[in-house]
């Protein structure tokens, strides 16, 4: 019988499976961090239970950490006992842990893959939710909670069931200046946020082959805004390359196995998808977000929606809601949104490539006067890259902000927030009320259109700035 | 983890979709290294004022139902970031029972290791249970029988078989999976023959 990418891994993780499909999923990789980890560690303490497999677990700092100076470490003492309780869990159970002076130091899903820890055909998780992102090397890859987390620590397996197989289909060649990221926010307008609840989503068609490794790991890791377990694409020469050579991929006779191994992960002809949705590469233009949920998309040519053309009850009202929170007017233009601030990082769009992206559009412009920006490197590795090239110059020559790596703005856990009705252009991947800050009005957008932002005051077409 | 076999309790009616776990459990209240504690910052930019006072006409501000152990809600609760915090909360605020009509993957997951029951109920069931939510009156939730008892009336719902046994014996699922040692012993062997990078210290 013919078998989806998702069916292959899933089959060859099964440790147990009782009758009714509750099965036990073997466990490759682990990454752990201070926010989702220190309960689980405490739980495990109490009963007494040791880390099955410390060397399949990889621990970072990232969503707590300050992105300024650290030289005199943090101040907020919640986040620093946090942050030291990581430190501690690790050194008492032997886990590997990036800490927050370390150079490798970064997000947990910018790390991962950067040394080289996720690679195709594993089981990948990590306490949060945007773990899909390593899907991009044809793992499984998801979120589970802090409970699952000490299940994970404790027996390296996971009790699951079986999700549906979804695929979406991208074909042709996007338009000058439109990147990853509009393709997926398109998809999640086009699914909407619970459109892949139950299922595993396989990105497939001509396009996401074309794609860059880092760019399939800004689609894989919004796959959870369209309410998906994990999303995943076949893995290919891209995607060896990429990993060749990385501290911790396999090395000499051991890497040729391996690459004989992954060459196999595709789903066959004639397997069956429960589901599948296709799009026009050619038909996608720059997106935005209007409103507080991921699917409020709209094109950057387009207008706010009006609730009084709404028929569904529930739809409208969530308009409405929506719209008194983002203080928008129906039938604003998008070009039309005025900015405070801008936001350029996080697990989505905190890539050297994403960096790179930006800087394109910024190089020899000065940001709107009114606006304050900032750039986040998603990790420390990538920060020095950027450094390397004269990314941060750029950068900071247009009045940017140039900070140290870590979660920062995505999440505003740290000191970097919005205060009450700032709004941002915001490259990060939620727009929920009181995500960036309370009162805080976020609207998603890909590096390019975050530059052109920045460089307008107001939401704008990064077609226009094309250097 | 507590067991769930019944409960009686006013329902609270929250009539917004889409409630993610950020709108549940706000970020800064997930630098805590414990699980309890957090049922005072439940839905806490609805709950409170900027200023910290607390907003008299949020629901679960007012009386009976503060004091309520069912939320009824709107479709896909829970979706967003994985933080087991949401369900901790809901728990430590006391409730331990949700009806919607769906549910976010890793929230849903999280709640049954919690010992909270969430219930799946089409549109409309979940229309007259709102309904009735407003009469302030008493409903109950057998999970052993699988049904949702409001005045005379009642509502069958479906779980699934194996959580079911989970919450209603209060099962320790890492000690079920430890039972398993052997196989999971076993199956590490294969993947050092098979798959040799997989450990590679
Ligand atoms: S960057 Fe944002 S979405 Fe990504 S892991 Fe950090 S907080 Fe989560």
């Amino acid at each position: 019988m013919p078998h989806t990418l998702y069916d292959k891994i899933w089959n060859d993780h099964l440790v147990h499976e009782q009758d009714d499909g509750t099965a036990l999923l073997f466990v490759d990789r682990h990454l752990i961090h201070e926010v989702t980890s220190p309960q689980a560690f405490e739980g495990l303490r109490n009963s007494n239970r040791k880390v099955r497999q410390p060397s399949l677990t990889l621990a970072v700092a990232d969503h707590n950490v300050p992105t300024t100076d650290r030289s005199k470490g943090i101040s907020d003492q919640e986040s620093k006992i946090q942050v030291e309780t990581l430190e501690a869990n690790c050194k008492e159970f032997g886990i590997k842990l990036f800490g927050m002076n370390d150079k490798r130091q970064g997000i947990v899903h910018v790390t991962g893959p950067e040394q080289g820890f996720t690679q195709p055909g594993t089981v990948i998780v990590c306490g949060d939710s945007h773990t899909a992102t390593h899907g991009a090397f044809g793992s499984l890859a998801f979120g589970i909670g802090t409970s699952e987390v000490e299940h994970v620590l404790a027996t390296q397996t996971l009790v699951q069931k079986k999700a549906k197989n979804f695929r979406i289909n991208v074909n042709g060649k996007l338009p000058l200046g439109v990147t990853s990221k509009d393709v997926i926010l398109q998809i999640i307008g086009k699914i909407g946020t619970a459109g892949g609840t139950g299922c595993v989503i396989e990105y497939a068609g001509d396009l996401i082959r074309s794609l860059s490794v880092e760019q399939r790991m800004t689609i894989c890791n919004m796959t959870i805004e369209g309410g998906a377990r994990a999303g995943l694409i076949e893995p290919d020469e891209k995607i060896f390359n990429y990993l060749k050579g990385r501290p911790m991929s396999p090395k000499g006779s051991t890497w040729d196995r391996a690459v004989e191994v992954w060459s196999n992960l595709n789903s066959d002809d004639g397997s069956h998808f429960d589901k599948e949705v296709s799009l026009t590469a050619e038909e996608i233009i720059p997106m935005v977000t209007w409103g507080t949920s991921p699917q409020d998309v709209i094109t950057i040519e387009g207008k706010v929606p009006n609730p009084n053309t709404e028929k569904d009850l529930d739809k409208k009202s969530s308009i409405e809601r929506s719209l008194k929170y983002m203080g928008l007017k129906p039938d604003t233009l998008a070009k039309d949104i005025k900015i405070d601030k801008v936001f350029i990082g996080s697990c989505t769009n905190g890539r050297i490539e994403d960096l790179r992206e930006a800087a394109k559009i910024l190089k020899n412009k000065k940001k709107a006067s009114h606006v304050h920006a900032m750039v986040v490197p998603g990790s420390g590795l990538v920060k020095q890259q950027a450094e390397q090239e004269g990314l941060d110059k750029i950068f900071i020559n247009s009045g940017f902000e140039w900070r140290e790596p870590g979660c920062s703005m995505c999440l505003a856990m740290n000191a970097d927030k919005l205060k009450p009705e700032e709004r941002c252009a915001s490259t990060s991947n939620r727009n929920f009320e009181g995500r960036q800050g309370r009162g805080g009005r976020t609207h998603l957008v890909s590096p390019g259109m975050a530059a052109a932002a920045a460089i307008a005051g107001n939401l704008d077409d990064v077609r226009k700035y094309q250097n | 983890m507590q067991k769930f076999i019944s409960l009686k309790s006013i329902p609270t009616y929250l009539p917004i979709v889409n409630i993610d776990t950020d709108m549940i459990i706000p970020k800064q209240f997930l630098k805590t290294i414990k699980r309890t504690g957090l049922g005072k910052n439940l839905f806490f930019e609805l709950r409170y004022d900027e200023k910290g006072k607390e907003i008299s006409d949020f629901i679960l501000n007012k009386k009976p139902f503060c004091n309520s152990n069912i939320l009824i809600t709107g479709k896909n609760f829970g979706c967003g970031s994985s933080r087991e915090h949401a369900p901790w909360a809901l728990l430590d605020f006391g409730i331990t029972c949700i009806i919607s009509s769906s549910y976010a993957d890793i929230f849903y997951n999280n709640c049954f290791k919690n010992g909270i029951l969430p219930i799946v109920l089409n549109e409309d069931k979940i229309k007259e249970i709102s309904e009735y939510s407003n009469r302030k009156e008493e409903i109950s939730v057998n999970l052993v029988d699988q049904k949702i008892i409001y005045g005379n009336n009642e509502i069958s719902f479906e779980i699934d078989p194996f959580k079911k046994k989970c919450l209603l014996e209060g099962l320790d699922d890492i000690a079920l999976s430890l039972e398993k040692s052997d196989k999971i012993k076993s199956f590490e062997n294969k993947v050092k023959n098979q798959r040799p990078w997989i450990f590679n210290d």
